[in-house]
């Protein structure tokens, strides 16, 4: 019988309360307009956020790259940090669910005030809150998915994608497939979104539209790939390319082997990083089933470059000497970037200048290639190196590939030299 | 009779618009961030508020409500969607995206509602498990929906003749969410406290001597299940319109039964009881979140606390308001007010109920 107690004194008071509450609205509403300081910038901090999976199913495949990210910002704020201030980086756990992230992504705006949203891990999660970045103009910086829709400056003028997008990586990986083996049968396994079909798309701009044997899907949501598999071995696959998160890039190779079937894999460079597989497959037979697994990388991993020696340095002194892997380079790579980005954007970094410098094409990272943001492309990497397992260690093989417009070149790789102890200067 | 009928009614809907006044005029002491959360919070409340009052009137256990909300949300996405696309913008987009939503979640709600009046105890709440384990395949599945991606919703940006009075488009939508809500939870006030109220509990209290006294239970359980479904539907176009989208994930059975938590820590069977619940599964998680993090613990200890340490507390709330107040929190503190009351009016026909179920 109860919903609440309203007393005729209770009553009063709260016609009060409402009424002194729309005065003070209507007064702090007129007074909006006032000068304001760069949100996230402080006297000695730039303040920046992120959403990651670290829990959940995308958790055990990508909740290292943001403790990377920190780890290399500490390396730079034990050595002055970036025209004297500091990087701070929030680190909010979406757990791979857009809800979530529709909420942690309005906390850092709204209440953490973040300078700019930085490495927003996935797909589908950070399409929810693409629109809601945009309209409150908050740059949101290298996204964490080979997604093409971060490169749309039209519409999306404050978003800038990262990694070398699926198309990229899928027509490299399929030029890689018809150079090495021609005449064999390509199929391809991959997520059930943007992610799948925008591979499809990259190997069919070399494959053309009837390249592709066998196009199969999996969910996320349901860990099994055994009919899948079975659909593909039965198609008579050779090579199987993989649009596919590194939990379920293991789940299809050792389904596969269990299933007697061992097609040449390529994975995309989001489902191909040698060290988390063996952790998904087991050390004992990793090696062996990933012997010959082909991968595209944009980002300095080889293990004898001067970067890696670098990074691996940064990670046993601010890291806890966490285990070093893909994600490992992945997120010092982005916060190399940033870094950079921040340096050029002048002594007192405002969203615009940020922003501006991406657009001026000054931005070059750490990669195989320059960057290659301009006013009118968003889109981090165009160009992917070709990497193979041999013997338990991933390495390139030389290969490099640009896609411009319709077409697929190999190119010579420019990695960009290591300056400064890696930490970017103006 | 008629005549106190009415004046009880009159008494509710008086109460719901003062409360409504007192919400919006709240949104300007809130910054963004927390009108997005009232916002959310109402939301939460039009589905709690319909299955507090089915669990606690009619006593059907649903485990699914997070589904009718997604079918509010998936309803309204697709019919905005369509309207978006017809070029309609404003109120009218939104009307016909709120039509969406009560069609589909209404219409589930029914068939639910038919299967529900044939089942009993577990067997209901088997049923409507099922429901929130199956909405991710179903979403996959069914094109259109978008699968585990989900659906974006049209973005309903502050009207031109309100603009100089709001500061945000969070504002805007805060707005939307309390008047949704009032418009959505009244009704079950009413309901609830006039005869259909009635028949609830003479159906929940012995389906038997309810028939003999010429009720229907089939069609009273229906009926609560209809209610609480186009309630919790309006909650989920609601979530819509303030997320920009919906996807499955949203929905899944931690969220379901989170809103059953929540009604039975507010208070089952009682509306306050219910907002109570819908402010707790808001506003809980992130107050955890903030103290966590401001505590300082090492980052591996707090990356395992996330979101494991919110399940524990509400587990720990359950069982706490459970021992120590078993008609919830609600009753608690009308308990307290009720005593306090008394002894300033010399009046004490306040009933507080001792059982999890109110009759």
């Amino acid at each position: 019988m109860r919903t609440t107690h309203t007393t005729p004194r209770n009553r009063a008071r709260t016609v009060v309360a409402a009424t002194g509450a729309v005065a003070v609205g209507l007064t702090l509403s007129a007074c909006g307009g006032a000068d304001e300081a760069t949100p996230g910038v402080s006297e000695d901090t730039v303040t920046v956020g992120t959403h990651q999976p670290l829990t959940g199913p995308a958790a055990a495949g990508y909740s290292s790259i943001s403790a990377a990210t920190s780890a290399y910002f500490d390396y730079v704020n034990a050595n002055g940090g970036v025209h004297g201030r500091s990087i701070e980086y929030i680190v909010k756990d979406d757990g791979y669910n857009p809800a979530n992230t529709q909420t942690v992504v309005r906390e850092l705006v709204q209440q953490d005030d973040v300078f700019a949203v930085l490495n927003g891990l996935g797909t589908p999660t950070h399409s929810s809150v693409l629109d809601f970045l945009n309209q409150n103009e908050v740059p949101d910086l290298f996204v964490s998915s080979g997604s093409t829709a971060w490169n749309d400056p039209e519409a999306y003028p404050y978003t800038f994608g990262y990694n070398a997008d699926y198309l990229v990586e899928g027509s490299a990986l399929a030029q890689y497939a018809s150079d090495e083996h021609p005449d064999e049968k390509v199929c391809l396994l991959g997520q059930d979104d943007d992610y799948g079909e925008t591979m499809l798309a990259g190997a069919q701009i070399v494959l053309g539209d009837d390249g592709v044997a066998a196009y199969e899907t999996y969910e996320t949501s349901n860990q099994d790939v055994t009919a899948q598999i079975g659909a593909l071995q039965s198609a008579g696959c050779e090579v199987v390319m993989l649009a596919t998160v590194n939990g379920f890039s293991a789940l299809a190779v050792g389904t596969a082997a269990q299933m007697g079937f061992m097609p040449t894999w390529m994975a995309s460079s989001a489902g191909g990083d040698y060290p988390t597989l063996v952790e998904f497959l087991g050390e004992d037979v990793a090696p062996q089933l990933l012997q010959g697994f082909v991968s595209v990388n944009y980002l300095p991993f080889s293990p004898d470059g001067e970067w890696v020696e670098l990074f691996q340095q940064i990670n046993d002194e601010y890291n806890d000497g966490a285990s070093f892997d893909g994600n490992t380079v992945f997120g010092m790579g982005v916060a190399y970037a940033f870094t950079e980005a921040l340096a050029k954007a002048g002594e007192d970094p405002t969203r615009e200048a940020l922003v501006e410098v991406l657009e001026s094409g000054e931005l070059v990272g750490n990669g195989i290639v320059p960057l290659a943001y301009s006013a009118e492309n968003h889109a981090g990497y165009d160009a992917a190196g070709i990497t193979m397992v041999d013997g338990g260690v991933q390495d390139f093989v030389g290969t490099t590939y640009r896609l411009e417009g319709e077409s697929v070149t190999p190119i010579e790789p420019e990695q960009i030299a290591l300056e400064d102890d890696g930490i970017p200067v103006e | 009779m008629t005549a106190i009928i009415s004046s009880r009614t009159r008494g509710i809907v008086l109460r719901a618009l003062a409360l409504t006044v007192l919400a919006l005029a709240a949104t300007f002491l809130l910054d963004s961030y927390r009108n997005y959360q009232l916002a959310v919070v109402a939301a939460v409340f039009c589905a709690t508020a319909g299955l507090t009052l089915l669990v606690g009137l009619t006593g059907q256990l649903s485990l699914g409500h997070a589904v009718l909300m997604a079918c509010g949300g998936y309803g309204y996405a697709l019919a905005a969607g369509l309207a978006a696309e017809a070029d309609l913008s404003g109120i009218l987009r939104f009307a016909l995206g709120i039509l969406g939503a009560v069609v589909v979640a209404g219409g589930v709600g029914g068939l639910l509602g038919l299967a529900g009046a044939r089942l009993r105890g577990p067997y209901l709440a088997g049923l409507t498990l099922a429901l929130v384990i199956a909405l991710p395949a179903f979403a996959s599945q069914v094109p259109g929906l978008g699968g585990d991606q989900g659906r974006s919703v049209p973005f309903e940006p502050v009207p031109d003749w309100l603009a100089p009075v709001l500061f945000s488009t969070e504002q805007w939508h805060a707005w939307i969410a309390v008047l949704v809500a009032a418009v959505a939870v009244t009704p079950l006030a009413v309901l609830r406290s006039g005869k259909a109220g009635l028949r609830m509990r003479a159906v929940h209290g012995d389906e038997v001597a309810a028939r003999l006294a010429g009720i229907s239970p089939g069609r009273v359980k229906t009926n609560a299940f209809v209610a609480g479904a186009l309630s919790a539907g309006l909650g989920g176009a609601v979530l819509a319109i303030a997320t920009q989208t919906v996807s499955p994930g949203g929905y899944d059975l931690a969220f379901s039964l989170l809103l059953l938590v929540a009604v039975v820590i507010g208070g089952l069977g009682s509306i306050g009881g219910a907002a109570v619940g819908a402010v707790l599964v808001v506003l809980l998680p992130w107050l955890i979140d903030t103290l966590t993090t401001s505590v300082g613990l090492p980052a591996d200890l707090e990356q395992r606390l996330s979101g494991n340490l919110v399940v524990l507390v509400f587990g720990a709330l359950l069982v706490l308001v459970t021992v120590v107040w078993p008609g919830g929190l609600s009753h608690a503190f009308a308990g307290r007010f009720a005593s306090l009351s008394a002894r300033l009016r010399r009046r004490s026909d306040q009933h507080v109920p001792q059982s999890l179920t109110e009759r």
